[in-house]
């Protein structure tokens, strides 16, 4: 059965975890608070968030760090709504 | 942490920062300035992010440790025990304690994402959400608990929970021997993090100064 | 088919295209009811903008190692819990 890069219980690896303690920076908060008014306002909840991040391309998954998986997650799903143009969030950064 | 927060300056990057940070303003600044969201509740968010620690969970289970009733409850409804300590435990929908036992070592995971009691115990530290720990806290628990120094011997059963839906687990550990004579504010600093997650026993009194 | 705790369950062995919450290492192994949660929204329509009514009934399910893991290293008391939703579920008694 194909799996896809999010469903990770069992996934063979011989990976040591990591347990350097990482405080979240700045934008990493930020992206949590957004997410999180977005969901108070109805216009993202939970579940689309996590099918927004489930539809990343597996390598894309596996490289991204966490929060930048809620960042692609917030961009597709706002651009499905058309909150967001496609593409409007590379214009503004190269504005 | 500090954290400034203008809303009127174009999205600032930083050569120390990664993209994520300035996509990040940039996505804030459009939702703002589209009306989708309200800065204020941007900066409420902020604010309750940066303000969650373990402590809550700590209360929690230490009051658990000093009395016996207080246990019960919280075992039988974990978010209303919260709320009867005076913590707000967050938005969560369904919040479960559970009982680490001299038979029984809970380990709390979410395969499937990062599923986490943020409200009681702040935000997830990077490694329960990595790949690694994901895949091996239920094909390896035991395995697992040894990386993290825990070892469990034969005679107990370790009980994996895999948070795929609304539960949201909060182990409760056991209370450490020649504890006894310790108050309940004591106590609360012999409970860390991970103990309540499951990857590590709560301090020893002698190592509290 | 609604459960009640102690019923054997297997969870079923499906391909589901989008966003759902029963995880691979689970599918079609069979485990026992431990606690019936009550019901709520369900996350797989909830994913694409639906409200999730009407709320499915959600279980603690219990699974033991060698239901799960061939060749399991652990000790053969440990076990597995996962909540997972009725529509997911199947009798195995």
């Amino acid at each position: 059965m194909h799996r896809p890069a999010h469903d990770r219980g069992g996934w063979p690896t011989d990976e040591r975890i990591d347990r350097t303690e990482h405080e979240l920076a700045d934008w990493e908060v930020l992206t949590d608070a957004l997410v999180g008014a977005l969901g108070e306002r109805g216009v993202m909840n939970v579940d689309e968030l996590r099918r927004g991040i489930e539809s990343m391309p597996p390598d894309e998954y596996e490289r991204a760090s966490y929060y930048e998986r809620w960042l692609f997650a917030a961009e597709t799903i706002l651009t499905e709504k058309g909150i967001l143009a496609p593409g409007e969030l590379d214009r503004r950064l190269s504005a | 942490m500090t954290h400034d927060h203008d809303h009127d300056h174009a999205p600032i990057t930083n050569g120390d920062e990664p993209p994520a940070a300035a996509r990040a303003g940039a996505l804030e600044s459009l939702l703002v300035e589209k009306g989708v969201i309200r800065p204020e509740t941007v900066r409420e968010n902020v604010d309750w992010l940066v303000s969650r620690t373990s402590a809550d969970g700590a209360r929690l289970v230490a009051r658990a440790w000093v009395d016996a009733e207080f246990k019960q409850r919280l075992l039988a409804d974990a978010r209303a025990a919260a709320v009867e300590v005076g913590l707000s435990p967050g938005p969560a929908p369904v919040l479960v304690a559970v009982e680490n036992t001299e038979r029984v070592h809970h380990l709390v995971v979410c395969t499937l994402c990062s599923c986490y009691p943020r409200g009681l115990l702040g935000p997830p530290p990077a490694w329960y959400k990595s790949l690694p720990y994901r895949s091996r806290a239920v094909a390896d628990p035991r395995g697992v608990l040894e990386e993290f120094g825990v070892h469990v011997g034969d005679d107990v059963e370790v009980r994996v929970l895999d948070s795929t839906a609304e539960m949201r687990y909060l182990v409760l550990p056991r209370r450490p021997p020649g504890t006894e004579r310790m108050t309940e504010e004591e106590l609360t600093s012999l409970v860390t993090r991970d103990s309540m997650i499951g990857v590590a026993q709560p301090a020893a009194p002698a190592t509290v100064g | 088919m609604t459960y009640a705790a102690g019923h054997r369950v297997r969870v079923a062995d499906r391909t589901h295209v989008g966003h759902h919450r029963t995880p691979a290492y689970l599918k079609g192994r069979c485990g026992t009811v431990v606690r019936v949660h009550g019901a709520f929204p369900n996350p797989e329509t909830r994913a694409y903008g639906d409200d999730g009514m009407p709320a499915r009934r959600l279980y603690l399910v219990g699974f033991e190692h060698r239901d799960v893991w061939p060749g399991y290293g652990g000790r053969h008391t440990d076990r597995f819990y996962a909540d997972i939703f009725e529509h997911w579920l199947e009798d195995a008694e």
